[in-house]
């Protein structure tokens, strides 16, 4: 009796563990991980991308639904092919990423949950924060999570690996990046991609 | 002078012409970083290394032509041959 409870014991206690919601760390060393932009301009569209990606997600295998985290881009790491373009990006007339060195996305609720095997889709409420203006928005995601991967990207370092993709558009007008003004130069909207992936090690 | 000015500002033209031709006619802006794809192996994402190389776009011709205009106007408003005191001759 004392070891069939020992066992039962034990094997809840496997079970919680296993069913535990883990935090997954988006500080990527390998530098792979990245935050898309683009905007329509007369001449040629503004593409540019940001890697100062950073940030943690809490995600549970067994209920991808109740995932919840932030992800912050460092606004100094936004990067354009025109150096003209990224100073006038980044300066006091348009982001100003002196004053507001950080773009965030904090994930509230999923919804939408639709799980396939490794792959979770959900469309994601949360706050995104730019140029220090909040607004809720809605965003489709896609979770993979690649359980025991962690070694093949991080060699000696064991764990699992989540990775998010999500692709979107805001109105700059909307966070205050001169709304209303400069349209016939600069597209009001901002399309917006993001590809990371985290690390839970064990 | 004259002479001078028409041809630096002819070979301003065509050797901004050529180098833009040459660097790929890039008819956006000049860049200075261009993105290089790079794929994870075990993610399957795709990231972006930015690597130091310099792409004339047409605001590089632009300010090129320009540059030779200017030449070649300056080049109107300048005499043939310098000017020379007149010769004179004892009868």
């Amino acid at each position: 009796m004392k070891t069939k409870l020992a066992i039962l014991a034990l094997m809840g206690a496997t079970g919680i563990a296993f069913a535990a919601p883990q935090t997954f760390d988006f500080k990527d060393p390998k530098g792979i991980n990245n935050a898309g932009f683009k905007l329509d301009a007369p001449l040629e569209a503004i593409n540019g991308n940001a890697s100062g990606v950073s940030g943690t997600v809490t995600f549970d295998p067994e209920n991808p639904g109740a995932t919840k985290g932030k992800i912050v881009v460092t606004t100094a790491s936004l990067m354009l092919p025109n150096p003209m373009q990224r100073t006038h990006m980044l300066s006091d007339k348009w982001l100003d990423a002196a004053k507001f060195p950080e773009i965030s996305f904090e994930a509230k609720e999923f919804k939408n949950v639709q799980s396939a095997g490794v792959t979770t889709t959900a469309d994601v409420t949360g706050t995104f924060t730019l140029k220090g203006v909040s607004k809720e928005l809605t965003v489709p995601v896609k979770l993979t999570y690649m359980k025991d991967k962690l070694s093949d990207r991080v060699p000696n370092l064991k764990g699992d690996l989540l990775v998010i993709r999500a692709g979107f558009s805001i109105k700059r007008g909307d966070f205050n990046i001169n709304p209303g003004q400069y349209e016939d130069k600069v597209s009001d909207t901002i399309e917006l991609t993001l590809s990371i992936a985290g690390a839970a090690p064990k | 002078m004259k002479r001078s000015l028409r041809l630096i500002a002819a070979l301003l033209m065509a050797g901004a012409v050529v180098f833009w031709a040459a660097a790929g006619a890039n008819r956006g802006w000049t860049k200075t970083q261009i993105p290089i794809k790079t794929m994870d192996p075990v993610t399957g994402l795709e990231g972006i290394q930015w690597q130091a190389k310099f792409v004339p776009g047409v605001d590089f011709l632009g300010a090129a032509l320009l540059g030779s205009g200017i030449l070649a106007a300056i080049s109107f408003f300048t005499s043939r041959k310098p000017k020379q005191p007149p010769i004179e001759t004892k009868i």
